[in-house]
Parts: C-alpha cells; structure tokens; sequence
C-alpha cells in the first residue's frame, strides 16, 4: 500500500502500515535515547493502536467486578448485607475499592490512561487530516492494471477526430462524472514524448468524511467524559417524602431526608419552590386476574409553587418527572402513612404523626416505627406492621393478600427503656434501636401484639396509656389510610451535554465506518492509430466491500457517455492485446510494484 | 406453564412450539448439508471443469473470476494451499452469487425453506402474545426472548438475499432453537399488565434495537468461528505443502508429485467455505453494524433510565454488561486495525464479544441483582 499526504495518519502500529523492520529506524531505535528521546519513546508507546487495544480491554475486564460485587452507589443496602454475610470477606474486598469499582483508583487508572492515548492519538491526526483536506489527489499510477480493482475499454475513436484531443476530452466526461459523484479530481496528463504516446489521466479521491467521522467519534468521546466529570460536580440528586396533604420546601435543611450534591454544587441557594402531595393515585389488578395485586398508574398529583408564579397543578409519574426551575422531580416510591395517636394516661396527647411505614412486599405488607421520647414515665417505641388487606396464615401471623386498603390492620409491638436518641447520634427514624429496651408485647415474647382498625382505640400495655388509630375519612380524607410518596430531585447540568456528544459519537461513527474511502482513475492512451484504450482503476482505502462496483460503474457510464457523443460502437476497433503488460504503454518500466504507485 | 383454557395466549403457545419444532428440523436439515456438501460442490465442480474444459476445446475465452476457474486450478493438482485457494475462490464467488445462482446444495435449501416456515410460526406467535397482552411483546424474559429470537432469524434470513451464509444456518437454527425451547420451558409467564417503568416508548426502541444488534453479533460470531476454522486449515496446508517439499528435496530421484489423497484439515465442509480473509472482513462488516446498533441501544437505554430513574447511568448490573459488550467490540474494531492483532486474535475477541452478549441476555438477567428486573421470573 502507498501512502500520500491525503491518507490518514495513523499510529506505527496500525495494521495498513508497513510493518516496523521494513521502515527506517528513526530515533526510536537510536541506540542512545535522553530524556527527551525516552519520553518521546514513551509517548509513543502510549499512544499505539496496541495500547488503545489493551487500555480497551482492561476497561471492559475491569468493569465486570461491579456487577458482582454490590455497590455503594447503585446499592447501598446490598454492600451493607454483604458486610453482614462475610464478615471476612468485606474488609479485603473493600480494601481494594471492589464496593466502589468505578470510582476506584484502578478503573480510574485504565480509563484515565485510555483518554490520554486517545487525545495523544487524535491531536496529530487532526492537524495532519486537516492539511489532508486541502490536499489534491496523487498522481495517477503508471500501471493501473497492477490495481486488482482495473478494467479496460478500447475504443475507436470517431472518423475524423484527432487521438490525442479525443483522449482529453474523454478524461474531461470522467473528470465531470466522478466530480458529481462527490469526488475530489486532479488532472494528470502528459504529453507525448519520443518513447511513449500521450497519456491523458484524471485521478480522483472520495471518503475524506470517513477520517472526519473517525475524529469526530473519538473526540465526542472526550466530550462524553468532560461532560460527566463536570457535570457531576455540578449535579445534586435528593430524596424526599411527602404525605398526603404534607408539603415539601427546597431546602437542605427543611425538606431533604437525603441530600448528594456534587463537589461544586452551593448548597445554600437551591432554587425556593414547594410541593405539596395533594393525593396520591394507583391501580392495582383486581383480584383473580393474571398478576393480581400488581401496581401501576402511578400518579403523584402536586401543587406546585415557584416565587413570584402562581401555584400549579402538576401530576408526576414513572418516567415522567416534571420540571422545578431546573430540578427534575421524580416519583420513586410510595406507601402507607397512618395516623397513630398515642396519649399519656390523663389523655393528654404526647405524639400524633402520620407514620411512613416501609412497604415490605408487592402486597404493602408494611413496617413503621414510632418513637415517643417525652411524655410518659419511660421512653417507648413502637414497632408497628401494617396490613392493608389483612389475612391470616397457618401460622397465626398476619399478612397481606391485597395492596389496597381492602381489610386495614395495624399490629403494634410496645417497647419501653432508652430510645437511644439523647445523646445526639442521628438515628434512622425507620429503625428501631432495642438493646436498651424491654419488649411488653409480640409474638416473640407470647403476649398479643396490639391490634387495630382504623379509627380504633386500644389501652396499652401496663397503663401506659391509649394508641389510636386515626380514620382518615373522618378528617375529609378520601381513605381510610393516608399514602405518602418518595420524591427524587435531580440537578444534572452535565446530561444534555452527555446526550449531545453521545449522539455526535453515534454520527461520527456512522461515517467512519460506512463512508468508503477508495481512489478512482481513468486513463486514455493511444494505443494505435485512431484507437483510444481507457483504463479505470480503483484502489480501496480501508474497508471498502464495494469497491468492484464502484470501478465496474465508473466504467460503465463513462463508455455510455462516450456512446451519447457519437463514438463509434464498441468491438468495432482492431481486437487490441487484453493483456495490458503488453501493450506499449505499460512495458517500458520495470519498477517494482510499490514504486509503480506515486508516494 | 400455560393455562389449559383456550385463549389467544395459549395460541400463542402453541404457536411457539409448533416454530420451535420446524427449526429443529431445519437444524437438522442444515446439519445434513454440512455433512454433504463437500461432496455436492466437489460433484458440480466437476460437471463445471467439463464444462469449462469443452468450452476451451471450442477456443471460447474463459471468464476469469467465475466458480469453473478455481475448478481448474485445483485439477491441476499443485500444492495443497493451491488447491485450497482454488476452493475458496470457488466458495468466495458463491458467497456472493444471486440467490438464483447460487450452488444447489438440496439439504440446505430444505433447511431454508423449513426456518422460513418456522418463522412465520414465530412472527404469528409473537403478534399473537402482543395482541393477547394488548401491547408490545417485549416487556419480560418470556416476550424479550420470544421477539429476539424471531428478530435473529429476521436478520439471518434478509442477509441471505445478499450472501449465501447458509453454511450458518445450523448455528443460526439451533441457537434459536435452544433459546427459544428454553424460554417456552422456564421463561413462561402469564399476560401481565406492564410495569410502570416499561411504559415507555424508549422501551420499544431500545428493546428492538439491541435484539437486531444481537443478531448481527450472532452471525460475526459464526462468521469468526469459521474464520479460525478455515484460518487452521489453511495453516495446515502449508504446513503439509513444506513437509511434502521436504521430502522431495531428501528423494529427488523418486517421483515429484505431491500425495494424492488431501491432508486432513478439519471438517470437510470447509471446502465449500471462503477464505479466511473473506470470512473475517464479511464477520467484520455484521460486527461494525451491530456495533452501531449497540450504541444506539446504549443511548437509548440511558435516555430512559434517565425518565425512570432519574440519572442516565448509574452502572446498574445491566448497564455494566451493556457497557462492557461495546467496549468488547469497540476493543475488536480496534484489533482489526492493530498490526498483529488483525486475523485470527481479532476473531477472538469477536467471538469473546458475542459470549458476553449471550451472557447478559441469560445469567445476568436471570441471577444477577440489579434495577432490570423485569423478567417477570421469580
Ligand atoms: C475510549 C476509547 C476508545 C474507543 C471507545 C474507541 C473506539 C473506536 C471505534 C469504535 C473505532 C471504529 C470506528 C472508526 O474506524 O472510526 C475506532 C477506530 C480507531 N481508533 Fe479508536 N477508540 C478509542 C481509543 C482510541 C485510541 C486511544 C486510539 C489511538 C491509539 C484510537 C485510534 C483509532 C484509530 C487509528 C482508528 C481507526 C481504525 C481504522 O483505521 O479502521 N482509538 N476506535
């Protein structure tokens, strides 16, 4: 294979160059490197096809732990129940960062290490291709049936006519015909000379677009990791949760039950909006159909307020987030929240809230917890479960047969002591600590938990007091038990951008992998009196399947076109040699094969 | 397994095994044309060399280029990789003969016809199962599965208008038929309303594009298997060829002719299969497209998740393996660019690329833990 200023620069190590013995040394191979020429070594090393290869498949080899493994950013729980089931194994795996992999400073290495080659690798290509665009075709090769793609034509040419000008004009219909088909053409003819005819030669090159597309991908590529990296540290996600006629402030401090904001993220100037959770919408497929119990329409219904706007009404649901002055607010999750009253023996009330109870399967088997600090001669907890349809199993327990609130019951398990929550180490208000307390009722402990239906009112255990069970309805609410939804807020200023060279990258590609780069020639020569032989050639640049076909056409509409100016029909010449090693033009050099072609 | 009552499901049931059992034939028909072929193209080879030969005799020009002239090569006796490159040029014309002109090999047209009609069993229950479930039928395992397989079929059956690829078709029928019987057998699930986070039109999108993604993976793979086949062969027949001049050079004296009986090289039905170069640049052009597929499929997929659940990547257990299957092909493109990586190591990787896509689409759908979880299996 030649090569020419128009060809693509490519890495040493590319499978189209020629392989290393075969080229001069250069000062890789100088037998005394400095400084410079071992970093210069380096560079190049770094910046091979091989390495790319390589740096490739360790990152596809390195990502593969974090499907095994659990993470802590898609899957906090799971690292910690791993923590619980290998107690051995957790402190080796985390050493070496295999609950953070993609955060880790070994994927961090191969990825980083990767971008550098890749931006190493591009630069050069960009500057050499941008010259290359301005470059003309090369020189039509002396011996276009050394090309395997090569045909030839002869020709009479029209009674009359003088050869040499015919030729020329012959090339001028090839030279316009491969222009229109998007081809960049160079004229190359040369005049007769004592030994040899004149040769007129029109060469032709296409596929520029196709090294366009391949720069364009790679350098998207970089765009897709500044996006990411900044973006990230630009993004916030939240977690929230709203009951039904609650509302939620845009703040750190007011709203948040959890908050990660990126590294330059001002936490002190969110955007001030407020949502309030007017009611909460779902469906669940009756009972005796296929996938009975199963929930979908999801449907938050806010009102939503921005400063200096009126309030809107605004419906969120799966896949379908609403806007907040930049934020995207996503449904994630939802559940029951009874209203539990507890009071003190002289029926003063010490804790009325509507309890988030965590749904525990796709029935909403539910889990709360209540904690009564003050009050009450003791500190109490409650461990309540909550049964929207409630059932009992063989077993005695209760359970759940249907989402919806078909049967209610609440179960409640007292427990009195140390709440644990004075000393000021922040709790999880979904968890119960009860090392420090006694256990008064459950089935752990053979004494009934307390059991109630909405609206109900029982005594608790050793005089405590009363727990009730507050009726919705009663308060104007449309069930007999509020629902509550979790909310996810999500700053990302960094993904359109991600979705822009993203989508780029998948342009780029599309040309650096289907647009053919290939050369096309033609050529008349005079290979006796009155008669023209035309050759049409064609040399593929990188892939190219279609390349015969390309050489076949050129040839094809080019004769037509000579038949639409009155040539006269083909085979009506002499029947020339077809071996064109033997016709005059061709037999006068003996160069070898590569030399044939200009550099 | 199904309900008993009849309903459009259990059409659709019926349906799929009634494919399932016409691409096993077809398995079989095809298996039995791999076993024959050899002996079919050597037959026509012959009846071409006559052909060719009479016409010589009349003093026509032969055309170069055409399945008769490698016939002649190769009757020329020579050495072993001649008479291999004689076959493969024969078999390199074929590949990309018209559907008309193609080499009349009778079990594989058999094993054509039988996967045609096995598929529009497949195409009629998988339309069956939407219109049952009301919706598009790729929403769990089952339907996933169900609608890949038929796509992987689709794409092999367009492709071979264009390439006469049915030396895969026993790949391409029993791969579907193993997928498709399993998913029948444990992946069957009952009509279930959609799941809130399907309901998307990135859904279809996505779903779709990654299955004909797959396809075209499956038949690079195939493809890069054939390679490494026909690679091993030709090895071998230079191998054979420097050993037998060897041994001319040690008895000059005794007859100078190489063996008559042909080295052992692998399967038989390689001599109807082209070049190793030929097989690796057409594996190539299947990989680069579905390569494009995959991309799309990996925007696509980010798009939505980031509808669903709002960040576009979080490298969720199925999004590392999407992930890591295009690096895997983005990682082969590159080796197919590599000095000393092109040909047989590039192979590999293709070949290591479609293992990861299999891979994702059974255990890591099956057994690994993740937000994907819509196989509706439990
Ligand atoms: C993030 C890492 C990379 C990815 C995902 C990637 C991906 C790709 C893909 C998909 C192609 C085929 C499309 C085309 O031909 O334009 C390609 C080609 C190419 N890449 Fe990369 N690449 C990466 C890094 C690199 C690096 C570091 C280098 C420099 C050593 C490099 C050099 C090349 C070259 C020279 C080609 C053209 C190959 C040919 O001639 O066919 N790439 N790359």
């Amino acid at each position: 294979m030649s090569s020419s200023l128009s060809d693509p620069l490519r890495p040493d190590d590319h499978a189209d160059g020629a392989p290393r013995t075969g080229r001069p040394t250069g000062d890789i191979a100088q037998p005394r490197l400095g400084v410079v020429g071992w970093l210069r070594w380096g560079w190049r090393q770094l910046t091979s096809m091989r390495t790319a290869l390589v740096l490739l498949l360790l990152l596809a080899i390195a990502a593969i732990p974090g499907s095994i493994v659990p993470q802590r950013t898609a899957d906090p729980n799971g690292v910690s129940q791993y923590r619980t089931d290998n107690p051995d194994l957790y402190p080796i795996l985390d050493h070496l960062q295999l609950f953070d992999v993609y955060s880790s400073a070994w994927f961090s290495a191969i990825y980083i290490l990767l971008f550098i080659s890749l931006i190493g690798c591009v630069i050069p290509r960009t500057t050499h291709h941008l010259g290359a665009l301005r470059a003309r075709p090369p020189r039509t090769p002396v011996r276009l049936s050394r090309l395997d793609d090569h045909a030839e034509t002869v020709r009479a040419v029209p009674a009359g006519r003088d050869a040499s000008d015919e030729a020329s004009h012959a090339v001028d219909l090839a030279q316009q015909q491969l222009r229109k088909a998007g081809y960049r053409v160079e004229r190359y003819d040369t005049p007769a000379t004592a030994k040899r005819p004149a040769v007129a030669s029109v060469s032709a090159e296409r596929g520029y677009a196709r090294e366009t597309g391949n720069l364009i991908f790679h350098g998207a590529l970089v765009g897709v990791l500044l996006s990411v990296g900044i973006g990230g540290g630009l993004t916030y996600t939240g977690q929230t949760v709203i009951v039904e006629g609650d509302s939620f402030v845009n703040s750190l401090g007011l709203g948040y039950t959890s908050f990660n904001p990126g590294r330059f993220v001002d936490t002190e100037s969110l955007p001030p909006y407020s949502l309030t959770l007017d009611s909460f919408d779902v469906s669940y497929v009756p009972v005796g159909e296929a996938g009975q119990g199963m929930a979908g329409d999801f449907a938050a219904n806010l009102t939503t307020r921005e400063p200096g706007q009126d309030a809107k009404k605004q419906t969120v649901r799966v896949n379908h987030p609403i806007d907040m002055a930049g934020d995207r607010v996503y449904l994630m999750g939802n559940g029951y929240a009874p209203t539990i009253t507890v009071r003190n023996p002289a029926g003063d009330v010490v804790f009325r809230e509507d309890v988030e109870f965590l749904p525990q399967d796709t029935n909403m088997t539910s889990l709360g917890v209540v904690k009564v600090p003050d009050g009450l001669p003791e500190q109490m907890g409650l461990v309540g479960f909550f049964y929207p349809t409630a059932a009992t199993l063989h077993s005695g327990a209760f359970t759940s047969a249907y989402p919806a609130l078909a049967n209610p019951l609440l179960t409640v398990d007292v427990y009195v002591g140390d709440l644990g929550i004075d000393d000021g180490t922040p709790r999880n208000v979904y968890a119960l600590d009860t090392s420090g307390m006694t256990q008064l009722t459950g089935r752990s402990i053979g004494v009934d938990s307390l059991k109630l239906e909405p609206g109900q009112t029982v005594d608790l255990p050793d005089g405590l007091g009363t727990i009730t069970f507050d009726d919705n309805t009663a308060t104007g609410g449309a069930e007999t038990v509020k629902r509550y939804v979790s909310l996810s807020v999500h700053r990302d200023i960094g993904a359109p951008f991600v979705l822009l060279f993203a989508v780029i990258a998948l342009l780029g590609l599309l040309a650096a992998l289907f647009v053919p780069r290939r050369r096309l020639w033609v050529k008349a020569v005079s290979t006796g009196p009155g008669e023209l032989t035309f050759e049409y050639a064609g040399l593929a640049r990188g892939e190219d399947p279609a390349i015969a076909v390309a050489v076949e056409g050129l040839q094809r509409e080019h004769q037509r076109a000579l038949d639409a100016e009155g040539w006269p029909a083909q085979g009506s010449t002499p029947t020339a040699p077809s071996d064109p090693a033997a016709t005059p033009s061709s037999a006068s050099t003996t160069t070898p094969d590569d030399a044939n072609l200009p550099a | 397994m199904p309900a008993a009552d009849f309903s459009l499901d259990s059409v659709s049931v019926l349906l799929v095994w009634t494919a399932i059992a016409i691409y096993a034939l077809a398995f079989i028909a095809y298996a039995v044309d791999l076993a024959r072929r050899s002996d079919l193209a050597l037959q026509q080879k012959d009846a071409a060399t006559d052909a060719a030969r009479s016409r010589e005799l009349v003093g026509a020009a032969s055309v170069a280029g055409t399945g008769a002239s490698g016939a002649v090569a190769s009757d020329a006796g020579g050495s072993a990789i001649s008479r291999v490159r004689a076959e493969e040029d024969a078999a390199a014309v074929n590949l990309a003969a018209r559907p008309g002109a193609r080499r009349r090999y009778l079990w594989a047209r058999i094993g054509t016809s039988l996967t045609v009609l096995g598929f529009l069993f497949h195409v009629a229950a998988d339309i069956t199962r939407g219109i049952a479930a009301g919706r598009v039928p790729w929403s769990n395992m089952y339907e996933f599965a169900l609608t890949g397989t038929m796509l992987i079929v689709a794409v092999y059956l367009v492709v071979l208008l264009r390439y006469d690829l049915r030396f895969l078709g026993t790949f391409i029928t029993g791969l579907v038929t193993v997928l498709l019987g399993a998913t029948a057998i444990w992946f069957y699930t009952v009509v279930v309303p959609l799941s809130d986070p399907l309901k998307s039109v990135w859904l279809v999108i996505h779903v779709f594009v990654a299955s004909l993604a797959t396809a075209l993976f499956a038949l690079a793979f195939a493809l890069s298997v054939m390679q490494l086949l026909q690679a091993r062969r030709e090895r071998l027949a230079i191998a054979a060829d420097a050993v037998a001049a060897e041994e001319r050079d040690a008895e000059a004296s005794v007859v100078a002719e190489t063996p008559a009986n042909p080295v052992r090289t692998g399967p038989r039905f390689l001599r109807t299969l082209p070049s190793a170069d030929a097989l690796e640049s057409l594996a190539y052009r299947f990989a680069i497209i579905g390569f494009i597929f995959w991309t799309f499929t990996l925007i696509a997929g980010s798009i939505w998740a980031n509808d669903a659940w709002g960040r576009y990547w979080g490298f969720d257990t199925k999004e590392v393996w999407t992930f890591v299957i295009w690096v895997l092909y983005a990682g082969y493109i590159h080796a197919r660019a590599t000095r000393g990586w092109r040909g047989t190591r590039s192979a590999w990787l293709s070949i290591v690329g479609f293992t990861a896509v299999m891979f994702n689409f059974t255990i890591v759908n099956m057994f690994f833990k993740g937000l994907h979880v819509y196989s509706g299996l439990n």
